[in-house]
């Protein structure tokens, strides 16, 4: 019997301005699951990404976690919904007035309703775990981009979300910041966390994904493992687009 | 120079009158901010109607002379029925119209906030109004902070309009002095004085307290 999947998208479409950036898309993540989202950019893996937690309302479709589907009725049930699926964003998006230590543990305190201590001992915890422990008392215009993302993932950790949505976490950085974060993406892929990730880090694709699935126009067009998708007499769509990349960024596949 | 004058007649008044300036500018400078950041919040973030109900008032109050306003409040009022003291007039009238100026400076620090950390705090599970309080207010109060404070800078010197209204402050006690003895520029150079200290010390608090609040990545200071 098929597991049950812990993530449900079904049927997701969303227009906007007129422009339909998502038509009709569906996909699962069992636990433990790292699917990769690739394509061209506009394709509406972003928006994708936004729906599932609804920072962008879906015009039609349902997000069903654990089996249960996430009701938009309830402002409440909403909350307690995006608590649970963790989510990485291109720019990081720290809090500007709060030290590194504080981006974690004011969620823990004002929605999870932590006492200070407990807030702050867990969010240490998941500071050290992404290596950025002894940066704890700095604000995130003292950190470089590496390290402010490697903050952010441990904020979302700190939540225990069941599952991480992270939009090209590595988009934005420096190339050389760019391994420190893939290593702390790996370590929680082979720690058991469920991901769904937008990146075009090739070859931290091959080494990892369970799945790419290839968006564009707002459509899945091609999913699979990345060893049929991406050799390159597959002929598939994914791999012309991965060829082109490698060739941007001088590797061979 | 005639001591006698000073020590009698004119600094005691002078006393008198900053005792009384200064419980009209402390409320007034409070209230003032707590409204201002209220209303300008408001006027960023509000339901449409709500926005359009809280522009209208500070383009009122920042487009009046506050002396009208002030004679509103005490001549006008009665007229309705409504009977304020020379001081609630005055306090209210200062208000008013602080909070419309600082409604100004709070949207600027509102505006300027990234959308991105709105988008982080609702991904986390932060209502709106938990959002506003712990993620935005914070970021725009620090932003806003110089021009607040310029505000309540301003505030210490038209709180003097409030002798207009029979509030007798540290300006209507000099005037008195100084229409009683005819010794009107050296009681007004005093007078000067009187809020030149009171606004050094000003500054040199909000300073600081800009200090105090500075966060890395925030205003000028190094």
């Amino acid at each position: 019997m098929e597991p049950i999947p812990i993530l449900q998208v079904e049927q997701v479409s969303k227009n906007l301005g007129g422009k339909k950036i998502l038509k009709s898309v569906s996909l699962n993540l069992n636990k433990g699951d790292l699917k990769v989202l690739i394509g061209p950019s506009g394709g509406g893996k972003s928006t994708l990404l936004q729906c599932i937690n609804y920072l962008i309302p879906p015009d039609s479709g349902h997000i069903v976690l654990e089996g249960q589907t996430v009701s938009t009725h309830n402002k409440q049930q909403l909350f307690e919904f995006r608590q649970q699926v963790g989510m990485i964003f291109q720019d990081f998006n720290l809090f500007d007035h709060l030290n590194a230590l504080d981006n974690v543990t004011i969620a823990l305190r004002k929605v999870k309703k932590m006492n200070k201590t407990d807030a702050k001992q867990l969010a240490m915890i998941e500071l050290e775990k992404v290596g950025v422990g002894d940066k704890a008392n700095l604000y995130p215009a003292q950190l470089s981009g590496g390290q402010k993302q490697r903050v952010s993932i441990a904020r979302a950790l700190a939540m225990d979300p069941k599952v991480m949505l992270l939009d090209e976490p590595t988009s934005a950085l420096d190339p050389e910041l760019i391994g420190e974060v893939l290593a702390v993406i790996r370590n929680l892929s082979q720690g058991g966390m469920t991901m769904l990730m937008a990146t075009h880090q090739i070859g931290f694709i091959k080494s990892l994904a369970d799945e790419i699935v290839f968006m564009q126009e707002g459509e899945i067009i091609e999913r699979g493992r990345p060893n049929e998708l991406l050799s390159p007499d597959s002929g598939t769509r994914t791999a012309d687009f991965c060829s082109k990349l490698n060739d941007l960024n001088g590797e061979v596949v | 120079m005639d001591v006698a004058f000073y020590t009698n007649q004119l600094i005691p008044a002078l006393n008198r009158g900053l005792g009384m300036s200064l419980m009209l500018i402390i409320p007034s400078a409070t209230g003032g901010l707590f409204f201002g950041i209220i209303i300008g919040t408001l006027r960023s973030i509000g339901h449409p109607l709500v926005r359009k109900l809280t522009n209208s008032y500070a383009i009122l109050f920042r487009g009046t002379p506050l002396v009208v306003q002030l004679f509103v409040l005490y001549f006008g009022l009665p007229n309705l029925g409504i009977y304020l003291s020379p001081y609630a007039a005055a306090v209210i009238g200062f208000m008013l119209c602080s909070s419309a100026y600082h409604s100004e400076y709070i949207r600027g620090g509102l505006l300027s906030i990234k959308k991105g950390q709105l988008l982080a705090a609702q991904a986390l599970g932060f209502s709106t109004v938990k959002t506003m309080v712990y993620i935005v207010i914070p970021q725009a109060i620090r932003k806003a902070l110089p021009g607040c404070g310029n505000e309540i800078i301003y505030l210490i010197k038209y709180s003097s309009l409030a002798y207009i209204i029979t509030c007798i402050e540290l300006t209507g006690e000099g005037k008195i002095i100084a229409t009683k003895y005819f010794r009107f520029t050296e009681v007004f150079l005093v007078i000067g004085l009187y809020y030149l200290i009171l606004v050094t010390l000003t500054t040199f608090g909000l300073k600081k307290l800009e200090k105090k609040l500075y966060i890395p990545g925030f205003g000028h200071h190094h």
